[in-house]
């Protein structure tokens, strides 16, 4: 034997999957949702993705050179963080907004509580909140997709959520599923991210339960809560407008702002949906599900906590 | 009967590579080391000085003690020296380094021993020097006499071979089926159990349909195709897939009416009760990316593990890691002058690619160590206690049910070390336990 041996403890093997990897895959799975948003809204949808990207990387670069710890664009969870920001933003949204939503999402959700693993609330979705309450009108400008006749006036353009709470017209169920309808850039085509939220399954990166219990609790919630007393609600509606598709594949399913065993997935997801569809009924906001999210993120210690496995061989046998 | 599985497990690469290479015996190495440990409890006492000779199957080392077994000579030959050494873990073992003659004399004291009673059968497994073949080196008497108040009503036998590359125990089950089957009837009329049950994952077909062939006109003992899912062949999971039983926390599989013993294990009984012949040869698949001929060979205990290698054809490339057992839970060894040892099951040899330890990176509470988890424990948190050397807060985290599987570390996708972190958190509430 010429070269020292390698001795550690066992196992000696692991598997193939590695935390870049992963995050390559959310980012894959965004693609189809990214385009149909610049399909939909234009180039400005395609800037906005690039702003948000790459300001988001070079935030998370810097900080980490100030905090002085190691650099971590690498693991491309910025890059993540970045694309899922965009997607949940207006097209019109002007560009340093978007660059102030990166720097919340990165420097003070994410890395100033410690970084990848320790954010307590997703990044993205806490930034569409601040941006929200920072910049309102800016943040609810809706404009048509380019595929609707451009003589309606852009900005009192309507998503449907927004036309169901002011009685507006409501738009058809087909062009919501494919996008044909306003909202943010990324939230609007159900097939793209559905596309998407298929690729995730089949590379194991999530598990059907959040987004299958979130939007089936919404589904279900619509249909018992409908306009015309019980059980007279339209729940293709509700699971196909907004951002529930955006929010139940992509953001209720952040590993580090989820519950970690699989009971505790269920009561967060049902949390999830029943949130969100209190926010949308009995709120005076059009929408509930960054809301809803990011108050089942907080209870994620309590879930976690609750929700411990069952020791094996705990109960008495034979 | 309902085969109720367990919860977890993972799919790693199964590299069954040897399973049709037929077992190869390998000759006479140029020395045997033969440590003094080669099962979990006492240590043995030299029997024997440097310059004495030694004949083959004479004992070399012994115990008072009851949980321990006595050490054989593998060759004929002279003790060329009597020290301490480092084996496995950090600490030193007295090894006895025989120098072989050739000629493989074998002891007057080998012969097949008088079994008539209970008794007389556990004395004779004892005296045989067999530990549990498996891996773990549990010695077999020990085993085969529970607590009185014990009612024992199932052996398993244990053919799952649920670690990657190994292919030792589907040898035996292809190449000894007879002496499986025999071996079993001897266990199952001394010591009372009415059946037996034999356990192989289904990855091995050819196995369980002559196994089950063997066993068609014996009502008492049956043949179960199990799914292959790493860790089935842990005893606990074993037990819970073929009874449904859960063996509780630190107890023994007695507790739930089971005794489990490994195929190469019931085959050792029988050729022992009938040739007197005791534990000094192993059945060792040789494979891993280092390794140019993977083969199983059967191999003289004590015979250094680099032999073994040289023996199989050498190495394709450097091996940069030297692993005893399987890939899951095998021992890596500092070099290749340790020798095979009674549990040793697989030598494996890997290259740099293969071999190197993953960088740790930060937990991205993905959640998989969790869900793979046989045992249930949250081994994420377990590893942010012992990291954070909170030692005094993991007694509510049940660390000592671990199987050390290495489920989580297999699987985590941020390479942590988490079975290995486990380990450390065991060994910190052993200590405090002593205090």
């Amino acid at each position: 034997m010429e070269n020292m041996l390698y001795v550690s403890s066992s196992p000696h093997i692991r598997s193939e999957v590695t935390t870049q990897r992963l995050m390559l895959d959310v980012i894959i799975a965004l693609i189809p949702a990214a385009f149909a948003g610049i399909y939909f809204f234009g180039l400005r949808a395609a800037l906005l993705i690039a702003v948000t990207v790459i300001s988001s990387v070079v935030f998370e670069y810097l900080i980490r050179k100030m905090l002085k710890r190691n650099t971590t664009i690498g693991d491309l969870s910025a890059v993540v963080t970045g694309l899922i920001l965009a997607l949940n933003l207006p097209s019109t949204l002007p560009v340093w907004m978007a660059v102030v939503g990166s720097f919340f999402a990165i420097v003070i959700v994410k890395q100033l509580f410690g970084g990848l693993g320790y954010n307590f609330v997703n990044p993205a979705l806490a930034a569409r909140a601040f941006l929200i309450v920072s910049y309102g009108a800016r943040m609810t400008s809706w404009t048509p997709p380019l595929t609707v006749a451009n003589d309606i006036d852009a900005l009192s353009y309507a998503t449907p959520l927004g036309a169901l709470k002011e009685g507006g017209q409501l738009p058809n169920l087909l062009d919501m599923f494919i996008g044909n309808i306003g909202g943010s850039l990324g939230e609007t085509s159900a097939l793209a991210l559905i596309v998407g939220g298929i690729y995730l399954l089949v590379r194991g990166v999530i598990t059907w339960h959040i987004p299958v219990i979130y939007i089936g609790t919404v589904g279900l919630l619509a249909w018992i809560i409908g306009p015309d007393g019980i059980f007279t609600g339209n729940p293709l509606f509700h699971i196909l407008a907004g951002g529930l598709m955006l929010g139940a594949i992509f953001m209720a399913t952040d590993y580090t702002t989820s519950p970690m065993t699989k009971k505790g997935v269920v009561i967060y997801a049902i949390g999830c949906g029943v949130l969100t569809m209190l926010f949308r009924l009995y709120t005076n906001m059009p929408e509930g599900v960054s809301y809803a999210i990011l108050l089942m993120n907080v209870s994620v210690p309590i879930i976690d906590r609750c929700t411990k496995p069952a020791r094996f061989g705990g109960k008495a046998h034979v | 009967m309902k085969f109720q599985g367990f919860r977890g497990g993972v799919h790693p690469p199964q590299a069954k590579n040897t399973m049709e290479c037929a077992t190869v015996r390998m000759g006479i190495p140029e020395k045997v080391i033969i440590p003094m440990q080669q099962h979990i409890g006492a240590l043995c006492q030299t029997m024997v000085k440097k310059g004495d000779t030694v004949k083959v199957g004479q004992v070399i080392g012994n115990s008072d003690a009851y949980v321990s077994v006595p050490i054989h000579s593998s060759v004929s030959g002279t003790v060329t020296a009597v020290s301490e050494r480092i084996i496995s873990g950090s600490n030193p073992v007295v090894c006895i380094e025989i120098k072989p003659d050739g000629l493989q004399e074998v002891s007057e004291d080998v012969k097949p021993p008088v079994v008539d009673s209970k008794e007389s059968f556990i004395k004779a497994i004892r005296d045989s020097g067999l530990t549990g073949l498996g891996g773990a080196g549990f010695p077999t008497h020990v085993k085969l006499n529970p607590p009185k108040d014990a009612k024992i009503d199932t052996l398993i036998i244990n053919g799952a071979e649920c670690e990657p590359y190994i292919t030792s125990d589907y040898r035996e089950c292809m190449e000894n089926t007879e002496n499986i089957v025999e071996g079993i009837k001897n266990v199952l009329r001394w010591t009372g159990i009415p059946k037996a049950m034999i356990g192989i994952e289904d990855n091995k077909p050819e196995a369980i349909k002559k196994l089950k062939k063997a066993v068609e006109n014996i009502d008492n003992i049956s043949v179960h195709g199990l799914k292959t899912l790493y860790p089935q062949g842990a005893e606990k999971m074993l037990i819970k897939t073929l009874t449904g039983r859960e063996v509780p926390p630190g107890k023994l599989p007695s507790h739930v009416g089971c005794l489990v013993m490994n195929v190469a294990s019931v085959a050792f009984v029988a050729e022992y009760l009938k040739t007197g012949m005791p534990l000094i040869k192993k059945r060792v698949t040789v494979d891993g990316s280092s390794v140019k001929t993977p083969m199983n060979i059967e191999v003289l205990i004590g015979t250094p593990v680099g032999e073994v290698f040289k023996f199989s054809g050498g190495f394709v490339s450097e091996p940069a890691k030297i692993i005893m057992g399987g890939p899951m839970m095998g021992i890596s060894l500092y070099s290749d002058e340790i020798p095979v040892m009674k549990y040793t099951n697989a030598l494996l040899a890997l290259n740099e690619k293969d071999g190197k330890i993953p960088e740790e990176n930060v937990c991205i509470r993905c959640g998989r160590c969790v869900s793979v988890c046989p045992m249930n424990l949250l081994p994420f948190d377990i590893d942010r206690l012992v990291k954070a050397n909170q030692y005094d807060d993991l007694d509510k985290y049940n660390v000592m049910d671990c199987i050390e599987c290495g489920c989580c570390a297999y699987t985590c996708p941020a390479k942590r070390m988490l079975t290995q972190s486990i380990r450390l958190g065991k060994d910190a509430l052993r200590r405090k336990a002593k205090k």
